[in-house]
This record gives structure tokens, sequence and C-alpha cells, in this order.
């Protein structure tokens, strides 16, 4: 097991979204998040990434492990494609850009403005940037929008490549990608009317 | 019984709404009191003739401009380490309050000092850091109105309460070092440990202080209570919009 | 966190990265000057450590709001935090990217400008000096108003409003070693309260704004 996620309530705003979800993820293994939309998928990938906390429940495993990539992809338009994703390596401590240019056929882009850059090749250097993390946990929110087929595709070999590393990956998506992955639908999860503890909106109810 | 638990917004505003008579009350009669007595009741001043009469508003709003403050910094803390919304919004709540008894400081001191100091305005150490809390209490009521969601802004201000406070102090201390002042000492006895002012004048004095402060209270009791029905109506909005 | 650094360095340097607009900022307040209060020579004098001081605070100022606001609006800052640099030491190094690119830019300047000021000779030494001890604090300070302001759309004005009353004890004390110096007093008072808060502020004022950044961005 490498990240596990415990009876989580979840609130957004204030206001509860989810509650009473478990979840695990082992070694090799990819996890699909569905649920339509405002069911709160964004705030459980925010939350297993720390970046909130969440109002009840435990998360373990995640603590430095995890690589996210959420609707932005931290792009600066005026550096090249080389050094944006550079600077992600660095930050993680990793020096070799060579992998990850390759798995998303960014060489012949390599050295353009990223700023210059269709919303496709972003996305594709966004995703690029999960490769030079090293990190063992992909959590991803809708990594394939503005993506075409073929780079859906080198999306799926990534994650694939990275599964069988011993890498885990949890991917809120709509589209199939094609890979061997458990489903959760967190829509039975929905916070209940009567749920109050913890939230902060609870003590003026 | 702990005194926490009254940070149960039901249970302080069940509290405050019964406590809130008496200190309207009281804090008219103080008020009227000290300030009747101080400007019918006491011989003018050899030096200063009638217009030391000021010193009944002068004195109290300006106490109240700093414990204002103070108070909200110690709400501030509580937010931030209990977590109890009644202590941010009552930090909020306190925030105007405090902002415009810094302006009847001011304002008075203004009118005070044209016949005394022959200028409306100097930058004596006193003045100047009445002027910077007011820019404080400022800046602290615009971050409140800024940020949409209400536990991040109460996060947000009430470190900056923190951090204002520290510059805040450094600053009376820079402006102290940076212009000597005209200012009269305090008037205060116990911030002294003499007495700088009359017994006639004082009881008066210390009677309008009292009574701002419970005036202080009973406003920041009222708008607490303001503040805590509109989190409530937009918590219940909320909730229904995603139909809860 | 030497990438980090690097990364905002070579950003800066960029078109459109702003480096410059502070140093042609601090230019055009210094020139206007005499243009408001007349040409006297003794007047300008006697008012120029204060003006150099106040414009190099001003052109600080200009500059923070792109400090936080871009990396918030692409997403970087999200990355950042989920990423195993601790934020207080990424928002040190911004803040010290900051410095580098605008404080250090206004140190160097500030003689030339100076002269066009009139300033007296043996001002000169204890105006650089007190900036460049003064200018740091003013980088952290305005970090923590600019991480407070981060998630708030058209937050620019608020970051003033926020950071002004902030700079105030760091402004006393290196406009009066400055003024001191010029006009032959012994600056060493204000001098060192002036260094005790930028080596204060330098500690603390990280956490804070990594602090308010992690609230901002919750």
């Amino acid at each position: 097991m490498i990240l596990s996620a415990q009876n989580l309530t979840l609130a957004r705003g204030g206001v509860p979204v989810l509650s009473g979800l478990s979840f695990t993820l082992e070694a090799g293994q990819a996890l699909i998040l569905r649920g339509p939309n405002g069911a709160g998928k964004t705030t459980l990938l925010r939350t297993i990434a720390g970046l909130q906390a969440p109002v009840d429940g435990t998360i373990a495993g995640a603590e430095d492990a995890i690589a996210y990539a959420g609707h932005a992809d931290g792009i600066k338009a005026m550096l090249t494609v080389r050094e944006n994703l550079l600077f992600w390596a660095q930050v993680f401590g990793n020096n070799d850009i060579a992998p990850a240019l390759e798995a998303y056929k960014l060489h012949p882009l390599a050295d353009r403005l990223a700023g210059t850059l269709s919303a496709g090749q972003k996305r594709r250097l966004g995703l690029s940037r999960l490769l030079v993390t090293g990190c063992p946990v992909w959590v991803l929110d809708e990594p394939t929008v503005s993506l075409d087929v073929e780079a859906v595709a080198m999306f799926a070999a990534a994650v694939s490549g990275h599964l069988a590393g011993g890498g885990a990956a949890l991917v809120a998506t709509h589209i199939d990608l094609g890979i061997e992955a458990a489903v959760l639908d967190i829509a039975p999860f929905r916070a209940r009317a009567d749920l109050r503890s913890g939230t902060s909106d609870e003590a003026f109810l | 019984m702990s005194i926490w638990s009254y940070a149960n917004p039901v249970k302080f505003l069940a509290l405050s709404a019964k406590l809130q008579p008496y200190l309207w009350a009281a804090a008219a009669l103080c008020i009227c009191t000290g300030l009747i007595w101080g400007f019918f009741g006491t011989p003018d001043d050899y030096r200063q003739g009638s217009t030391v009469k000021i010193i009944y508003l002068h004195v109290p709003a300006a106490l109240m401009a700093i414990n204002a403050w103070f108070m909200m910094l110690l709400t501030s803390l509580i937010w931030l380490v209990r977590r109890h919304h009644v202590s941010a919004l009552a930090a909020r709540a306190a925030a105007p309050v405090g902002l415009i008894m810094t302006v009847i400081a001011l304002v008075t001191g203004a009118i005070w000092g044209q016949p005394m100091w022959g200028t409306w305005w100097a930058w004596d150490p006193r003045l100047t850091s009445f002027l910077i809390l007011f820019l404080f209490y400022l800046g602290y009521i615009a971050l409140w109105e800024a940020v949409e969601d209400p536990d991040t802004a109460a996060d947000l201000t009430a470190v900056l309460c923190l951090v204002g406070s520290v510059f805040a102090a450094l600053s009376r201390y820079a402006v102290q070092f940076w212009n000597q002042g005209l200012h009269q000492g305090t008037s205060i006895p116990v911030a002294t440990g003499g007495r700088s002012v009359s017994d006639v004048f004082f009881v008066p004095l210390a009677i309008s202080m009292v009574g701002f402060g419970l005036l202080f209270v009973a406003l920041v009791l009222y708008r607490t209570g303001t503040e805590i029905r509109l989190r409530r109506a937009q918590a219940l909005r909320a909730r229904q919009e995603r139909g809860l | 966190m030497i990438a980090l650094l690097m990364r905002d360095l070579r950003l800066a340097l960029r078109a459109g990265g702003g480096f410059g607009l502070g140093l042609a900022f601090f230019l055009i307040v210094t020139t206007l000057v005499p243009f408001s209060v007349g040409p006297t020579p003794e007047l300008l004098s006697s008012i120029a450590p204060g003006v150099l001081w106040l414009g190099a605070l001003l052109a600080c100022l200009l500059s923070l709001d792109r400090l936080l606001a871009l990396d918030y609006e692409d997403g970087t800052l999200d990355l950042l935090l989920t990423a195993p640099l601790p934020l207080e030491a990424a928002v040190s190094v911004k803040a010290l990217a900051h410095w580098l690119t605008t404080g250090l830019p206004l140190v160097l300047a500030a003689p030339l400008l100076g002269v066009l000021l009139n300033l007296p000779p043996s001002g000169y030494a204890w105006l650089v000096a007190s900036l460049a001890l003064g200018t740091p604090a003013l980088s952290v300070i305005g970090t923590f108003g600019a991480a407070l302001t981060v998630g708030i759309k058209r937050g620019g004005l608020l970051l003033s409003l926020l950071v002004l009353p902030l700079y105030v004890p760091t402004l006393i004390f290196g406009a009066e070693a400055a003024r001191r110096g010029a006009a032959g007093l012994d600056p060493s008072t204000p001098l060192v309260m002036l260094a005790g808060i930028t080596l204060g502020t330098i500690a603390l004022m990280p956490f804070a704004s990594a602090a308010v950044l992690r609230m901002g961005l919750r």
C-alpha cells in the first residue's frame, strides 16, 4: 500500500461536499475517480496533495510522495520548454529531463518559448513534469483536457510505465485511458444533510 | 462550565442579548455623567482655559482606539489557536469601532491642538503613532472585505493583526526616535505613577473613560451578533445551493 | 532553491519581466521632485536623502504585486506547495530574487540620482549604506504583503495599503541614517536600528509569509 485515505470528510468553502470516503492505492495500481461536475473530485485531489486539510479522517503515505497536476500547469510563458522542465526537475532534486521530453515527444519543441505553444502542447509539457519528479504517487486532475488522441496515447503510455515501475496514480478523468485501472465513483459519498460535525459552518446552523 | 462554551454562537447570542440592555444603559449613563460633569462642573484650566474640556472626549477615545487593537490581537490569537468563529468575528466587529475611536482621537486632538500649539497638526510622536494606527485599521478592514471565503479571511486578517501589532510597536519606537514631541504627558495616573491631572478633572475623566469602555463592549457585542447572523445566513444559503 | 532563484532572475530579465521598471520609476520620481518643489539647491540638498529613500521604497512597492500573483495564476504556487521544497525557503528565495532585481539596482543607482538632487558629498556613502541595509527588509516585508493578497482579484491596491504602514519603521530609520549622514552627523544609531529591523524581518517574516500563503491557497 502506497497511499491510504480513511473515512475522509471534505469541505469546500466551509460546506461539506464528501463524507465517509475511504480508498487505498497499491504500488502499480491506478485509481480513476468519477463523479458528476461539482461532486468534489478537485477538492478530494487537492486534499490528497496536501493543499488543504480534510475536515475529518486520515491520509497516510502522502508525505513528499505526491506529484500533483491540477488545472494549471505552472508553465512560464517566457521560459523555453527545456527551462521550464529543468526547473521542476531541479526542485525535485533531479537533473535528467531527457526521458520526460522523449515520452511526450517534446524534443522538437525543447527550445521554443512555452508561451508560443498550443494548448495541447502546453498540457504535454505540464504532464511531462510528472516524469521528472520521481514521486511514486501521481495525483492528476483532468489530465487529458485539450489533448488530442495521439497525446492521450502518450499520456496512457507514461502512466503505464509509471505503474510498471512500482508507482501509483489517482486520476480524475472522464475518458477511457485504455489502461487497466480500478474505478472509484465518488457520487455515493456525497455529504448528507445531517452532517454537521467539524465543518466550519457547523456552529452557525 | 468553561468560558469557551460561549464560543458557541447560539450561547454567545443569548448571553449578549441579555447583557446588552444593561451595557447600553450603563454606557449612556457614564458618558453623559462624565461629559456633563466635565464640561459644566469643572473649572477652566488656568493656562488652557475652557479648551481643556475636550479632554473628556479625547482621552477616552484615544484609550479605546488602542485597546480595541489589543482586543483584536487577543481575539485573533484565540481564533488561530482554538478556531472559535465567534472570536474571529468579534475581531472583525471591533475593527470599525477602533477606527472611529482613532478618528475621534485625531479630530479632537486637532481641535484641541489648534488653540494650544497654534497648529492643527504636528508630526509629534503620539499624533504620528495614531495616524499609523489609523492606517493599520484601514488595511485590516480592507483585507476582511477583500477575501471571499470567510474562514480564509479570518486566518489572513488574524496573521495581519499579529504582524501588524509588532510593526505598530516598532513604529511607535521609531517615531519617538525620529521626533521629540509637543504632546503633553499621559493624563492617566496609573501610567505615570503619580498624578499629572488634579482630582477635580480626573474623576469626570475616569467616568467618561469607563463609559467609553462600556460603549465599546456594547458596540462590539452588537456588531458581533450582526456578523454571526450574516455568517449563519451565508452558511444556510451555501447549504441550500448544494441541496443539503 | 538555487533553481528557483535562477528561474526568477531569468524571468525578470526576459522581455516583459519587469526588470528595470522599478529603476525607471525611481529615476522619474527623482526628476519630478525638483519640478514640484523648485530648483533651489539648498532645499534640494536638504530633502535629497528623504526623497531618494521614498523613491526607492515606492519603486520596491511597484513590482510587489507581480511577485507571487503571476505564480498563483499559472498554478506554480500550488505545485511548489506540493514539492519537497519548504514553503518558507521558497518565499525567502522569492524575496531574495525580488531584492536582486529591484532593491540592488536601486542601491546602485541612488548615488547617481543623488547628484541630480544636489546631495552633500558626505551623504553618498551613508545613503548607499542605509539603502543597502534597508532594501532587503522592504523586499521581505513586501513578500508578506504579496502573500496576504495572493488569492485576491485586483489585489494590487490593497497590497499597497497593507504594506505601506509596515514600511514605516524601515523608512524612518533608513531615511534618518541617510539624513544624518548628509548633514555630517553620526548616523550609527539609526543604521544599527535599521540593520536590526532587516535581520529581524529576514529571520521571521518568511514564516508569516509561508503561513498566509498556505491559508490563501487552501
